[in-house]
């Protein structure tokens, strides 16, 4: 009988004994590749975006296929923000916490025209765009978008991990600009007085008609 | 059982005279006109007398920047609305008061229906109308450190830089 045939070496193998079986890569990169493959989101859903992306999450889409499937609704568990609906400025500061609660590394989406500019909202109440206070990985357009758009968006998040690129910062928990504390939102230059005039504001042809 | 309401017209001006304002009807829906002093008698009555049980809703109006012809007929700046509900004749009725500018105030009906609490303070949110006895008068929508009542006609619609204004997010320098 002849020899049993050897497997082929694998590269870097050739001098070694045994069967084989082990590559060499950076320890940054396996773990990098962990990270894009079990992407665990915060859904951070606040309006008609939150059900775009509950159907991007269920069957037929199925962000199940990226790994990106297991919704955490605690903040220390998930590593993937998604801002989708509008934020007012009562919710920013619970939007700022919870970002604030993610462990390191973490990334965000932010979903739809309403939490990346404010969108067709543009009123006293609204935040115009979670960029002003958050790090933002990934902006979706749409009003809502298509779950199509969320799992591109996810696709970019995971070449972004793989690429070891990384935009989390670190804030200062203590100089919390929106805590409820007793401050003004409004500079005193535009506060003023409430507008209690006593007088109606003019229309043009009520003034003609007073003046005529 | 049908409720009368010529009836309870009648019966309302009677009791009250003239703060009974006026009664119109605008496709089958009644309204009574009622000045603001007398709020309280007037829907304690409605209450206990003709068995409007059951408070609906409160809401409040700017007339400001209305044209004259569409200025209501006893106008002040604020007209607030109370919605009530019969459930023993199956009737609604709507019940309207005027409030001036300054002060803008009116007694308040949580007294009377405590499911006015909540309306009214959301009435006093937004349009800075203030209920006069009310226990607990606080903002119920905004946030407790905003300034204004932003559904008066006169607040701009993009605020007045509450969204713009926001101290920058502070940093920590990497170690």
């Amino acid at each position: 009988m002849s020899e049993t045939p050897q497997t082929p070496a694998l590269p870097g193998q050739a001098d070694k004994s045994g069967s084989g079986g082990y590559i060499t890569t950076k320890i940054e990169e396996l773990v990098n590749w962990g990270r894009r493959n079990a992407l665990w989101p915060m859904p951070f859903g606040t309006a008609c975006c939150a059900i775009e992306m509950m159907a991007t999450l269920s069957s037929r889409y199925d962000l199940a296929r990226f790994g990106a499937e297991v919704i955490r609704f605690s903040p220390r568990q998930s590593d993937l923000m998604i801002v989708s609906g509008r934020i007012s400025i009562k919710m920013m500061p619970v939007l700022i916490e919870i970002y604030n609660q993610m462990p390191e590394p973490k990334w965000c989406i932010s979903m739809g025209a309403c939490a990346s500019s404010g969108g067709v909202f543009d009123t006293y109440t609204l935040i115009q765009g979670v960029d002003q206070f958050i790090p933002v990985d990934v902006y979706i357009p749409g009003c809502p978008p298509r779950p199509e758009s969320l799992i591109d968006a996810v696709m970019l998040i995971r070449e972004r991990i793989k690429r070891g690129e990384r935009q989390t910062k670190l804030y200062d928990r203590t100089k919390h600009p929106l805590d409820f504390q007793p401050v003004n939102l409004v500079s005193d230059a535009v506060a003023g007085a409430p507008q209690l005039t006593g007088t109606r504001l003019s229309l043009p042809g009520k003034d003609a008609a007073q003046n005529g | 059982m049908a409720l009368d309401f010529k009836e309870l017209e009648k019966k309302l001006r009677e009791t009250f005279g003239a703060s009974v304002l006026d009664w119109t009807e605008f496709r089958g829906q009644p309204c009574l006109h009622v000045k603001r002093e007398s709020i309280v008698k007037v829907l304690t009555f409605l209450r206990d007398d003709a068995k409007f049980e059951m408070f609906t809703d409160l809401t409040c109006v700017d007339t400001l920047r209305l044209p004259d012809e569409m200025q209501p007929k006893y106008a002040e700046r604020f007209t607030v609305v109370y919605h009530i509900t019969s459930l023993e004749h199956g009737a609604r009725l709507r019940i309207k008061t005027y409030v001036p500018e300054d002060p803008a105030e009116v007694d308040t009906v949580s007294s009377v229906y405590l499911g006015a609490n909540w309306a009214e303070r959301e009435a006093f949110d937004m349009f800075g109308v203030n209920f006069k006895g009310h226990r607990d008068l606080r903002r119920i929508l905004m946030p407790e450190n905003y300034e204004g009542h932003p559904l008066r006609k006169d607040y701009p619609l993009k605020g007045r830089g509450e969204r713009d204004n926001f101290p920058k997010y502070t940093e920590i320098p990497e170690a």
